[in-house]
């Protein structure tokens, strides 16, 4: 065990990795949403999941956040400290306290909330008072919760939200909504964030946000971000990387510039449903 | 203009052939005759056609958006700040529960054995929809069997007390935690049901317990239930009836209290955000790092606990308990007064449940009529404001704004 843990580990050299997927498959009945994705994400990198619709992007979030489980294949996150962790057969919520987050395509936001306690619920993972602390309120209990409201509400100045934490989260606009889910995702102080779709119903002005406010969370928080988004702007600006998908398969990768000019992706992608 | 009144006059007369067998022939036995009362009959079809009226009237308020009962302007305001007055500052507050709390405390000295044991009833339900409140109102679990944890208790009473001797004082707490077991057991098989599913396993469980203790003759006495139950002892000696009756009253009171402020706390702690969180979303509950499992039995041990209590508390309350007091009614009653309150909101909990079972002790009168009133009542609210009496409880959080100091 020990061993297997020293091989495992990353020597400090070349990029840092922090997702590692080899040959995922996920079947739906007779269908193959997933089929056999190498997928790998470095440390500090902004990366960019796209295909057509259907393509399996939202299954593969799902696979690796443990709310589906693989057909096939293994999921690894790397730890702080650099040892490859398997994710296989792990509950979401241990998934999310490993160190990764995401945001949902069809928003999941606690609407009835407010949009300060949707990213208090965020912090759960981080906090520890139980039952016993609830009742008594003791001053560890008390410290703990004041530390997470003032951190939830240092996340949403971070979004833009700040004005608005009182807000029932239900009357936030979509963009705002989409903010939101970033910031609630944030709160679980993830190294490996998954964005499923975030500027899907912004204006061209809260995209142009958006971008900003990634930019900055991978420089300043040093996040590695997994990115899947139709706005093709957007991607080729954000991205260092880009993983191209279709039908389930990995049909191409690289840089920006590589995925472009690759006349599979063209034929699949980019030439029919430049914007569906 | 002139839909409502067809509607209307359409409805008076589905109405009037409708309850034509039941209203307007009488059979008389003795003389073997048949007698037709269409006085009856008119009179009804013509309180229909005004019902029909006034139903349309309220719809169309509420398809416009208005509130049903539009006061002159100005008296609304009035009354807004009037009843707002006593709840407006920390100080109007602590004189208005400090008020309440002594009409709570002078009452059973000066009402009569009869009244007392009313109020007793009723503060035993408010602090079961408190209970169930956290399953179904915080946690969105929604539990049909409620009333099983309540016959826990009690029977868990009646029977360490039949059996071993066991006193009122320690049974209060073993009660509690059979109760707890008991919604344990429940959750675990539970885990993955929700909704519809949830209810319905949930109300089987009920019916489970309730049979169980009606048909294990040996153990619990059947039907014929357990008789000579005591009443808690005070410090040492049992009390006369009717001492008994003014102690178990105040006992309920401070357990009443304590429901609401310890549910309180665990509203507004990690926790209780983490049960309102389930009610809205699992998969976002457990993308954000929320341990679903965890987290539900939680919810069922937390709300059967208070069942537990209430359920030992009743024991020695009435001192006989049989199963025909926790059918499936009770529950449905419950859980009444947790939709009727408003979801997860506890002052409307404990309004709602004073009400429904106050009123109809009161009003005796149209004793009759019961079900049909209650079932009027709650339709008309789910029509008119499905979300409850009281909405918007919502806690008030001190922001310590760290400028530039983020995550
Ligand atoms: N729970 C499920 N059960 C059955 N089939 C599913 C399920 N989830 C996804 N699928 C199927 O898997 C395929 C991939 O779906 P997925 O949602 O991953 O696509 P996507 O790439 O996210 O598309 P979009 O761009 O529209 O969001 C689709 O054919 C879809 O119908
Ligand atoms: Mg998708």
């Amino acid at each position: 065990m020990n061993n297997l843990a020293k091989h495992d580990a990353q020597t400090t050299a070349g990029p840092r990795q922090v997702l590692v997927v080899e040959g995922l498959s996920r079947d739906f009945g007779g269908l193959r949403a997933l089929n056999d994705l190498d997928v790998t994400i470095n440390e500090g990198e902004i990366v960019a999941l796209i295909g057509p619709n259907g393509a399996g992007k939202t299954t593969f979030f799902n696979c690796v956040t443990g709310i589906y489980t693989p057909t096939e294949g293994q999921i690894f996150l790397y730890d702080a400290n650099g040892k490859k962790q398997l994710l296989n057969g792990k509950k979401p919520h241990i998934i999310t306290s490993m160190g990764m987050a995401r945001t949902f395509q069809n928003i999941r936001l606690f609407g009835d909330m407010t949009v300060l306690e949707n990213v208090m619920i965020g912090r759960h993972c981080r906090t520890h008072a139980g039952i016993w602390g609830a009742l008594t309120r003791n001053a560890r209990t008390r410290r703990e919760e004041q530390d997470t409201i003032d951190r939830s509400y240092a996340l949403l100045e971070t979004v833009n939200l700040a004005h608005l934490w009182n807000e029932s989260a239900r009357n936030l606009s979509y963009g705002a909504q989409r903010r939101l889910e970033i910031a609630r995702a944030l709160a679980t102080e993830p190294r490996m964030l998954l964005l499923d779709e975030p500027a899907a119903g912004m204006n061209p002005h809260e995209t142009q946000e958006l971008e900003a406010l990634v930019r900055d969370l991978r420089s300043r928080l040093k996040l590695s971000i997994l990115l899947i988004e139709h706005d093709m702007g957007m991607v080729m600006s954000l991205s260092d990387r880009i993983y191209v998908m279709e039908y389930g398969s990995r049909i191409a990768y690289g840089t920006p510039e590589e995925v472009r000019s690759n006349p599979r992706v063209i034929q699949a992608y980019l030439g029919e449903s430049d914007d569906a | 203009m002139m839909r409502p009144v067809s509607k209307a006059i359409l409805a008076s007369i589905w109405f009037m052939i409708l309850t034509f067998p039941v209203m307007g022939i009488k059979l008389n036995t003795v003389e073997q005759t048949v007698e037709w009362q269409f006085d009856r009959i008119i009179l009804l079809g013509v309180a229909i056609f005004f019902l029909s009226l006034l139903w349309n009237w309220c719809f169309s308020r509420k398809g416009r958006g208005l509130p049903l009962i539009a006061l002159p302007s100005g008296m609304g305001a009035t009354l807004g700040r009037l009843c707002s007055l006593p709840l407006r500052d920390s100080r109007s507050r602590a004189v208005s529960l400090t008020v309440l709390l002594l009409v709570m405390l002078v009452m059973p000295l000066v009402s009569s054995f009869y009244q007392t044991n009313i109020m007793i009833l009723a503060l035993l339900y408010v602090m079961l929809a408190l209970g169930l409140n956290i399953a179904v109102g915080i946690a969105g679990q929604l539990v049909l069997g409620y009333v099983a944890f309540y016959a826990v208790g009690a029977y868990a009473y009646a029977l360490l007390n039949q059996f071993f001797g066991l006193g009122f004082w320690a049974c209060l707490p073993v009660g509690g935690l059979l109760a707890v077991l008991f919604g344990l057991a429940l959750g675990f098989p539970v885990l993955r049901l929700r909704g519809d599913y949830l209810a319905i396993v949930t109300l089987g469980f009920g019916e489970i317990v309730r049979l169980t203790l009606l048909n294990w003759t040996s153990l619990t006495g059947g039907s014929g239930g357990i008789k000579n139950i005591p009443g808690p002892s005070f410090f040492g000696k049992q009390l006369s009836i009717e001492d008994n009756t003014i102690f178990i009253y105040y006992l309920v009171l401070l357990a009443v209290i304590l429901t609401i402020v310890v549910i309180t706390r665990l509203k507004n702690s990690r926790v209780g955000l983490a049960l309102q969180a389930l009610r809205e979303d699992e998969i976002a509950c457990e993308a954000m790092g929320i341990d679903l499992a965890r987290v539900k039995l939680s919810a069922f041990a937390l709300s059967s606990c208070w069942a537990g209590f209430a359920g030992v508390i009743f024991a020695a309350k009435s001192t006989f308990i049989n199963p025909a007091s926790f059918t499936f009614m009770e529950s449905a009653m419950i859980l009444s007064m947790v939709v009727l309150g408003g979801m997860g909101s506890i002052v409307g909990v404990v309004i709602a449940a004073l009400i429904l079972i106050l009123a109809p002790e009161y009003l005796r009168a149209f004793s009759d009529y019961r079900m049909l009133i209650f079932g009027a009542i709650m339709v008309i609210m789910m029509i008119f404001r499905p979300q409850g009496l009281v909405t918007g409880e919502r806690r008030k959080y001190r922001i310590n704004a760290l400028k530039g100091e983020q995550a």
